[in-house]
This record gives C-alpha cells, structure tokens and sequence, in this order.
C-alpha cells in the first residue's frame, strides 16, 4: 500500500512568521499541463502593508549589524538551501516543466549566488567609498549605507534563481525588502521562506509576497513607507505608471530587466540600493 | 561710530563690462531667443541689470541638436587629455576673471561680496580645476575599464548658488566627455552669461557647452526633450517630484540634488565659542538660501538658554545690508518671490505659538530684505520645523539624551545634511552612523569640496555630485566585451557547464557600475 503524502499549505512569509492571506484569498498553482500543483495565497494591499510595516521594523537590527555578520548570515542561507536541495529541484521541476538536470542547474546557481553575495558583504564599501582629499583640516570620507526598505518585483519567468538574483543584493548592504514572488510559480519563493525562517536572517529582514503583482505592485509603488522600488521583473505590468507612483516620494527606481541575464550578479545591484554619507570630521589645532 | 561700525566699503560694478542684452548661448554663439525676453535685477535694490532672452520649444530644439552634433562629431571623439586641457584652461580663466565674476555673482543674486570672493568662486575655479583631472582618468572612475560618457545632458540648476551650481553641473559632465544644455535659474541667468563668454575664451568647440535663459517652462522642455541622455537638476522637491515623473519610462539616467531640512546638533560638551559660529555659518549663510542649511539646531537641553542667548549676541552683530560692500554679512533675498515666502513661514511660526526673535537691525527700504530671525520653543509638529524656508530663519529645538536627537534629527522626509557638535570624537561618529543625511559635518558646516560627494537620502534626491561619485553619475561602463571580462570567475565558471537555459540566462553580461543610479534607464 503506498503512502499517502501530505501536501504542503504555501503560505506568506512576513516579519518572520507564516500567515495566510488576511484576505482569505488564495488561487492555484498549476503545472505547465493545467495539472494542480497547490494553493497559493493571494495577499491583499494590507497584507503588502504589513509587509512594509514588518520591514520598517526589522531596518535598523539589520543595517545595524556588522558587514562581517550579514555576510555570514547570507552565508548560512547558502548552507541551508544546499541541504534542501532536492526539495527545491523537485519543486522547480514540477512547476517549470523543467527537467531534474535543468532544475538542479538553476538551484546550484541560486546558492552560488548566495555565496557570491555573502561574500561582498564586508568588502563592497571598500570599493564603493572612499576618503576624500578636501582642501582644509579636516578627515572627509565617503562610505555606502543601505537605502531602507526595498520593495521588489521578482522576475516572473524563474522560481527560485531570479528570486534570488533579486533579494541578494538588496541584502548584502543591509536593506530589508518586501518581494512580490513570480505569480506562475511562487513554491519556490515560499519555501526559501521556511529556509530564512531557519537561518539567522532576523524576522522581517525578508517578507515574501504571493499573488498577482499587477494587483500589489501600485501599493508598494505607492507606499510612503518604501525608499526603493526594483521593478526587475515588472516588464509585463504597467511599470511606467508604477516608476511615476514612486516619483511622489522620490524612491530609487531600478527598471525591469527582461530576457534571460535579468538581474545577473553585479556590484552595481548591491550600490544601487545605497546612499553615500559623507562625514566632515574636523581636525583639531595642535 | 562705536567699535562694531565700519565704513562702507562696496565694490564698485563698473568692473564689469556687462551688454544690455543677453541671448541664449547655442553653438559657440550668442543667439536671439525666440520667447519672451525678461530682466534680471539686483535683489538689493530691485534696479534692472540686463535683459535677457527666453528660450522655446524650438530654440530647446536648437540647443540640443548642437549638443548632439557636438557630442557625436567632437567631444566624444577627442581623447581625454584634451578634454582635462579644456577645463583646466576654463579653471584658470575663472580664476583671473575672478574678481568680476564674484561683483556679478552678488549684484545679481544679493549675495554678500565677501561670499561670492571667498566662497563661491574659488570653489568654481576649484571644481573645473578638480574634474579637468579627472578627464584622462577614467579608468579609475569606479565603473570598471574604458566607461562612456552618456551622450547629451540637460541640467537645470537654482538661484542660491548661480555660478558655483554651473561648476558643479559642467565640469563632471564634461571631463566625462558628455556635451551638455544648462539652463541657470531665471533670477540669476548673468554669472552663467559671463561664463558662456569665458568658453569663448577658452575657444572650446561650439556645440559642447549651450546655456538657455528663461524660466520654468524652458526647463520643462529641457529636460523632457527626448534626445536628452542625462538629467541633472538641482532645486525644489516639486521640482524634482515633476522631473522624476516626467523621465519615468525613459532611458534617461537622473540625479536630483533637492531640498533639505537638515538638524545641526548640539551637545553640552561641544565647543561652545565655535558651536555659535557653526550656527551662526549654517542658516544664515547667503541668507539661508542653502538647500543644506542647518535651519533646525537641536540643542542640548541643559545648555539652551545660554546658547539662545549667545546666538542673539552674536546676530547682534551682523551686518544686513549691501552685497556689495565688503563688510556684509548677510545680503538680499533673492526675489520678491521667496521674501513672501519666508514672511508666511515665519507668520505661520508664530501663530503655531514659537516664539520669535530678530535683532534690531535697519533694512534697507528698496529691494527684498528680511532680518535674521531665531524661534525659540519651537515643536517638532511645528510647519517651521518641517518645511524647507530657505531663509535665514532658524528654528530651535531641544533634546535631552543622543537617541532623542538622533530620532528628532531624523524625523523629516528631507535627509540632505546634518551638523555634530561635540569634543566627543567616539560620539561623533556613533552619531554620525545613526543620521539618516548625506552630508554630515562634525564641530562645522557648510564646507564644500570638489573632490568630496555632495546629495541627499530619502526626498532630498538621488545621485551625488563632486567627487569620484560625482563623475559616475556622468558615466556608464563599457560596452558588452569590457563587461564580460569582468564577470565574477566563479559564476561563470560554473555556467559554462550547465544546461542551456540557465546557462544562457548567466552568461550575459554583469553589470559593475558603482553609481548610484547603476541601471536606471
């Protein structure tokens, strides 16, 4: 007699717990054949909201860290998603279409992602800032912060790479994010969610978003609340009318990215998503 | 006449051999707008200086196809040594005509002369002299080999600082080897007119640099033309709020230096002597006119009162008056236009119940003047703690413990500047780390460098200005090959190997820009 499995409830992931939709809503995933795969919940403007709430909050631990412990953190992910490799591989198999060599390849990118990323932690600020030879007594010295709450439109045609390729670097300089999964497949997104959830990144740090991002996006786009928006796999929403939303409160915009190198690993995806503080310090007479 | 009263001592304006009529600056030439020209005038008197053209739809038109022409036929081909000769031939120009660039600086914008002398011309000179440096080095700009310059840049700058805001625009634009289309404010369009005819000078190709006259409308059209690569703009958050909207689904890469309402924080220990003049150097500088001027003081509770009183001795002692007269501390308000808008701040502040001070002073009965002015017991809630006056209007506000100042000084959609005051150096920087602002200063204010990045957090904007950042924001990385070449060797080492999908989606190019903007369209 086989064994009957028990399926898992995809769920959101916000301030470092797992709720349901508030509003109740849910709609199904489905293979590339039609076949039902699960129910994903279909968060709703104030399940966004709480999102953002949940990020504001998580800002100032996680910027506050050392650059050596986020990177370390951001390490551990690696680490874990390696241990649950087949987990992820199967989900992406079954929800891509795709085969087990072609999903595997995808997660083995995804976590050398992760490494890639971790380690420019505690070195990006080298190469971003610098001291500056002001005319006068004084120590001028340029350093990146991060930017504050990033709201992220994930690629929509990956589960679990361009997810990644997204989220990481808004990570390393210590933003927290909100990210709106890939409405086809989402699994992927949830359950690196219960893989944070066990990692060291703190509650908050990262809030995960099922659903429609055509419905979400204007919120996030919108929100006071949010200091930047990456619209990288926004290509098939209104994204002109979203980038014009974030214009009322002056948030750094990144525009979608489309075809296959959407949000490869770069330098440039870490700085974009930080301020440079220049601090005058005075030297004294001797 | 006691100790404190000095003899004028103006400097005269027939140094200057200024025209009656300007037109706009397009290829190399003077040129008739086609709008309706205006006057420029002296804020000090309201008498009429020159009149000055007003660029249109078409005359817009006409600026940027010589840009372009000039980019793609010149300045984009010439090597950058040349162009660093350029800009260091323009630095010493500035520097010999240094003398008649500050008498117009002030008789147009009511600076105080010993402003525009000591401070916004040397740093003119000083910031086409830093960037023509930078013009064969770009290599080592940050965005990896070989970087391009972004093709033709329309840039809008304010009346605060006139010409100091032209350097700040220009000379990073052009040691990138950008062409560009600059647009000075409307009340003060005469240092950038003097400018156009120091390039003539200079005999720098007709079409690299095009400067436009006019108001609101010309910049609209500036800076929404569709052959435009770059936009550049210092000025309001309106503004700025209007140009993001407007670029938005452009391939236009933007950078908007705005407004701010920075906290200046004073801790008991801080030296006092040299807090007051901080204080003094950070609102009341060229009137307050500063989008980073230190317009709230956040002062330590237990040493309020005798700062407060401190800072009415020593405004006491300012002298309000002539731009032109050397012994000026504070000059003219720019426009009758932003008087109104100080006097219904300062109104508001009072009727919200703080409590105002202005030492007694006799203002000159023509042009737009207004007194320094302190409100004390001012609250956080107050619209004069809020809201960018950009007048010599200082608000006072009280904190007890570092967290409470670090939460009052943050709390403002602005993050543009912040001030420290305290012989402490390890709370210096604890608090600096903690101060949501770009540009912070420890025991001063107000210093600005060329080689040092400028720009503001969260409203203020986006994008830095001076320094090695400064001229990112004037670049991009090189084509697809460079980009290769520098692709992380892990990942792609490991692509290789890989099925076809993955590996395509990794293999193309890594972006390593460090500018802020990195892969903004």
């Amino acid at each position: 007699m086989t064994r009957l499995a028990v399926a898992k409830t995809y769920k959101l992931y916000i301030g470092g717990k797992f709720p349901r939709s508030e509003s109740g809503r849910t709609y199904e995933v489905v293979t590339p054949n039609g076949a039902f795969l699960a129910n994903a919940a279909k968060a709703s403007r104030k399940d966004a909201r709480d999102a953002v709430v949940a990020a504001r909050a998580a800002f100032a631990g996680w910027a506050g860290t050392t650059a050596y412990n986020r990177g370390q953190v951001l390490y551990r992910i690696a680490e874990l998603l390696e241990g649950r490799r087949a987990q992820f591989v199967e989900e992406i198999a079954l929800s891509e279409g795709a085969s087990t060599a072609t999903a595997t390849a995808q997660v083995d990118e995804a976590i050398d992602r992760w490494v890639w990323y971790a380690g420019w932690a505690d070195k990006f600020a080298q190469v971003a800032g610098n001291a500056n030879p002001v005319a006068g007594p004084y120590f001028n010295i340029s350093v990146p912060e991060p930017t504050g709450v990033v709201a992220i439109i994930a690629p929509q045609t990956t589960s679990l790479l361009g997810f990644v390729s997204a989220v990481a670097p808004a990570l390393v300089a210590g933003n927290t994010v909100v990210v709106v999964a890939s409405e086809a497949f989402p699994l992927s997104a949830v359950s690196l969610g219960e893989v944070l959830a066990t990692s060291d990144v703190p509650g908050g740090v990262v809030n995960i978003l099922t659903g429609s991002p055509a419905e979400i996006a204007p919120w996030l786009a919108s929100h006071a609340d949010i200091n930047a928006l990456d619209l990288v796999g926004a290509g098939s929403l209104e994204w002109v009318d979203l980038q014009i939303s974030a214009a009322e409160t002056l948030k750094r915009v990144l525009p979608p990215e489309t075809g296959l190198d959407a949000a490869v690993p770069s330098l440039g995806r870490i700085v974009a998503f930080t301020e440079t503080k220049t601090v005058w310090h005075t030297k004294s007479m001797l | 006449m006691n100790f404190l009263d000095y003899a004028p001592a103006p400097e005269s304006p027939s140094i200057l051999h200024l025209k009656d009529e300007y037109g706009l600056f397009i290829d190399g030439e003077f040129v008739d707008g086609r709008g309706a020209t205006f006057q420029t005038i002296s804020p000090a008197n309201e008498k009429r200086i020159a009149t000055i053209a007003s660029a249109n739809e078409a005359d817009v038109d006409t600026a940027v196809a010589a840009a372009r022409r000039a980019y793609d036929r010149v300045w984009s081909r010439m090597s950058g040594t040349d162009r660093g000769k350029y800009l260091f031939r323009i630095a010493r120009l500035i520097q010999e005509r240094a003398r008649e660039l500050a008498v117009a600086e002030s008789l147009d914008n009511g600076k105080p002369i010993k402003e525009s002398r000591d401070v916004d011309i040397p740093l003119v000179a000083a910031w086409f002299f830093y960037y023509a440096g930078w013009a064969d080095k770009l290599d080592h700009a940050g965005l990896g080999p070989d970087p391009r310059s972004l093709g033709v840049a329309a840039q809008v700058i304010p009346w605060n600082f006139p010409m100091l805001m032209l350097a700040w625009k220009i000379a990073p634009a052009l040691a990138a080897g950008n062409t560009l289309v600059l647009k000075p404010a409307e009340t003060t369009p005469l240092t950038a007119l003097l400018f156009a005819e120091i390039l003539q000078q200079a005999d720098l190709p007709p079409g690299v640099v095009n400067i436009l006259t006019g108001a609101g409308e010309t910049g609209r059209l500036l800076v929404s033309h569709p052959d435009v690569d770059k936009v550049a703009f210092t000025g309001s958050t309106a503004v700025g709020r209007e140009i993001a909207r407007s670029t938005a689904g452009t391939e236009k890469k933007v950078t908007l230096e705005l407004g701010g309402k920075a906290a200046n924080i004073v801790f008991d220990d801080a030296p006092i002597d040299q807090a007051i003049e901080g204080i003094v150097n950070g609102i009341f500088f060229n009137q307050g006119h500063v989008c980073c001027a230190g317009s709230r003081l956040l002062v330590q509770e237990n040493i309020h009162d005798e700062v407060v009183d401190r800072l009415k001795t020593r405004l006491s002692t300012l002298r309000v008056g002539d731009p032109l007269d050397k012994n000026t501390d504070v000059g003219a308000i720019n426009s009758a236009e932003q008087l109104q808008r100080i006097r219904e701040l300062s109104d508001v502040g009072e009727a919200e119940g703080a409590e105002r001070w202005s030492p007694a002073c006799e203002l000159p009965t023509q042009g737009f003047w207004f007194a320094p002015t302190i409100f004390t017991n001012v609250s956080t809630s107050h619209r004069i703690a809020r809201e960018e006056i950009f007048g010599p209007v200082l608000s006072v506000l009280t904190f007890r413990t570092p967290a409470e100042a670090i939460a009052k000084a943050n709390n403002t959609p602005y993050g543009l500047s912040a001030g420290i005051w305290t012989d402490k150096g390890s709370r210096i920087l604890a608090v600096a780390d903690q101060l949501r602002a770009g540009v912070i200063w420890a025991n001063t204010f107000n210093k600005f460098d060329p080689s040092s990045p400028f720009g503001g957090y969260k409203e203020s904007g986006y994008g830095r200005e001076g320094g090695r950042h400064g001229l990112a924001a004037y670049l991009k990385p090189a084509a697809a090959a460079g980009r290769v070449a520098a692709k992380p060797a892990t990942t792609a080492g490991r692509v290789a190997a890989k099925p076809a999908t993955t590996a395509g989606r990794v293999a193309a190019k890594p972006r390593i820009e460090t500018s802020k903007k990195g892969t903004s369209k």
